[in-house]
């Protein structure tokens, strides 16, 4: 069993996601959508996870722990898929080719199992990371 | 008594569904029933009339908290933003209609800003390959009346366009297509196996990032050479199956999404797919088509092409001397250097779409969020100015996926006092040109150039 692994991510849009973000993204519909990650059998079982455990998710530029689910869209083993938004997006490198669009597909991160760790709110880590986050109102 | 209102436009994806029923209350002020639409279409409308809509411009305090402002403080704020800064930033616009943009890009032209929209993190590819390559496409209403194999590729319509398939590609019932799904086969190429996969004939599971091998072998056996054994993880016999089925089309149309554009490779990924497109056209009929997001993300490109002859990106710094260079001109290029001094995120939420990265450079100057609602943008701005909804509060012209222009209506009013993007842009218009004015008449008029006069 692994204590971490390297997995190739994606990021796109889940109906969860849309439906959600619609509804609003500070709402709890928002963080359960969009707070996870979606692996291969073979992964999660690499990691020794038991179902809805957190983890860590780091690349290049960043770091998020998110949820790691069954999502019901399959990927092949070294794939894996955090639904496009917030918590995606402190992972995703803002390299772009030199087209002006970021890397939110096809970039190496590492996924490793956390304790003790909670995963923190769209606020908290989008106020957090310019310094407006003023803890829970 | 409740009315309905038929033939209502959706305010959410690109395929601009244009059937939803929408029944409101006696006084007009509620949504009780929105028909037709998706789960997210569905959601935008009884969003609409929630508690939770901001009614009023919101300043940041020295606190950190927002502080509601007129919509005349707000106006002359933003105006002076732009006017300080040296080089603002102008993005978003795919929730927004045709009159905002063009509006805005008054606001740009005078402040000399960069004015860009979300195609530039979304299909900003596919311009670049279409420029390069042509665009050999046609209109929705085509496809579903005539085509009988539809591919998708590096697209989950399923999940992002979620009426897609039923008013136009796999499922609807057209002139020429009167057994609907019967008649029609379906290949879908994701490294995952979506939704839209569940549904489809054939799906070939590409490794990810090599799509562009797979068009390549694609278009080689389509032109008659031999390929590999395997090539991208899909197994020869599976491409030849395919590349068969696309030879015996009496129509086709290639449906491609952000799997091609967010890869690497990117444009190429979007250009090598019009040429496959251009290749089968030497045995049948094929098309292309890019899925486009938001319902009005096609609006700049046909509105801001008109103007200054390109479709995003724009640099106006020097005023009407329009620039385009994604990788310089585009916004999280731009973020990333540090080349920018002030940003408005308008119609779309930066905060919550943008790289971390990218955001934190960006909220290192003044940032302005316009939205109807709550977001990650109006979250860390310094000024939120709420607007009413387009589609649902506001009427107007937004263009569907395959350029197609399409009147959208209100519904309902916008809360007391809401005012929309254009009136609001028009609003900072004026009131950037009066700074305008009052600086110039401070001091000496500038002298007119030196040269020679043309002749009379």
């Amino acid at each position: 069993m692994a204590n971490r692994i390297t997995l190739n991510m994606i990021t796109q849009r889940s109906i969860e996601e849309g439906v959600a973000m619609e509804k609003g993204k500070t709402t709890p519909e928002y963080f359960e959508a969009c707070s996870i990650i979606e692996m291969h059998d073979d992964d999660v079982r690499a990691l020794g996870l038991v179902p809805n455990q957190l983890v860590r998710v780091t690349s290049e530029c960043g770091n998020v722990v998110v949820k790691a689910v069954r999502g019901r869209q399959s990927l092949y083993p070294g794939l894996a898929f955090i639904p496009q938004g917030v918590w995606a997006n402190q992972v995703v490198p803002p390299r772009t080719q030199a087209t002006g669009e970021p890397q939110y597909s096809g970039f190496p991160v590492t996924v490793e199992p956390v304790n003790g760790e909670k995963r923190k709110s769209a606020l908290e880590l989008v106020q957090g990371a310019v310094g407006l986050w003023r803890g829970d109102q | 008594m409740p009315k309905k209102i038929e033939n209502v436009g959706c305010p959410y994806c690109g395929v601009c569904c244009d059937d939803l029923v929408v029944t409101v209350s006696d006084d007009g002020k509620q949504i009780l029933e929105v028909e037709n639409a998706c789960a997210i279409g569905n959601q935008i409308f009884h969003h609409a009339t929630g508690s939770e809509r901001v009614k009023l411009p919101r300043l940041r305090q020295p606190d950190g908290t927002y502080k509601d402002i007129s919509y005349d403080e707000a106006v002359d704020y933003a105006a002076k933003v732009l006017y300080n800064a040296k080089k603002p930033l102008i993005y978003g616009f795919g929730s927004t209609n045709c009159e905002g943009m063009a509006a805005a890009a008054k606001v740009a032209e005078t402040a000399g800003a960069v004015l860009d929209n979300c195609a530039s993190i979304c299909h900003g590819s596919s311009f670049l390959a279409i420029f390069d390559n042509g665009y050999p496409s046609c209109t929705l209403g085509e496809t579903k009346n005539r085509a009988d194999v539809i591919v998708y590729w590096g697209a989950n319509p399923a999940h992002a366009h979620p009426r897609h398939m039923s008013r136009y590609s796999i499922f609807p019932r057209g002139f020429f297509t009167g057994k609907g799904h019967k008649s029609r086969k379906i290949v879908v190429i994701d490294p995952r196996h979506t939704d839209t996969a569940q549904v489809a004939d054939i799906h070939l599971q590409v490794k990810q990032g090599h799509d562009y091998e797979l068009f390549d072998a694609f278009r080689a056996v389509v032109r008659g050479h031999e390929i590999p054994e395997e090539v991208a993880g899909i197994k020869r016999e599976r491409i030849l199956e395919v590349v068969e089925i696309m030879k015996k089309a009496r129509f086709g149309t290639i449906f491609y999404g952000m799997g091609l554009c967010h890869s690497d490779g990117r444009n190429h990924n979007v250009d090598i797919a019009i040429s496959l497109t251009r290749d089968l056209n030497d045995y049948t009929k094929w098309t292309i088509m890019a899925m486009r997001g938001h319902y009005n993300i096609t609006g700049p490109g046909a509105v801001w092409s008109w103007q200054y002859g390109f479709p995003y990106c724009l640099d106006l710094t020097k005023k009407d001397i329009a620039h385009m260079n994604p990788g310089e001109t585009s916004s999280v290029d731009l973020a990333m250097r540090d080349e920018v001094d002030a940003f408005i995120n308008i119609g779309t939420d930066a905060g919550a779409h943008f790289p971390i990265e990218a955001v934190k450079h960006l909220r290192k100057h003044p940032w302005i969020t316009i939205d109807p609602n709550i977001c990650m943008a109006s979250e860390i701005s310094d000024l939120h100015i709420p607007v009413g909804i387009v589609g649902v509060e506001v009427p107007g012209i937004v263009y569907r996926m395959d350029n197609v222009p399409i009147q959208y209506r209100k519904v309902i009013d916008p809360p007391e006092g809401v005012i929309s993007d254009e009136e609001l842009f028009e609003r900072i218009h004026k009131r950037l040109s009066e700074l305008e004015a009052e600086e110039a008449a401070k001091g000496p008029a500038k002298a007119a150039p030196e040269g020679v006069r043309a002749e009379e």
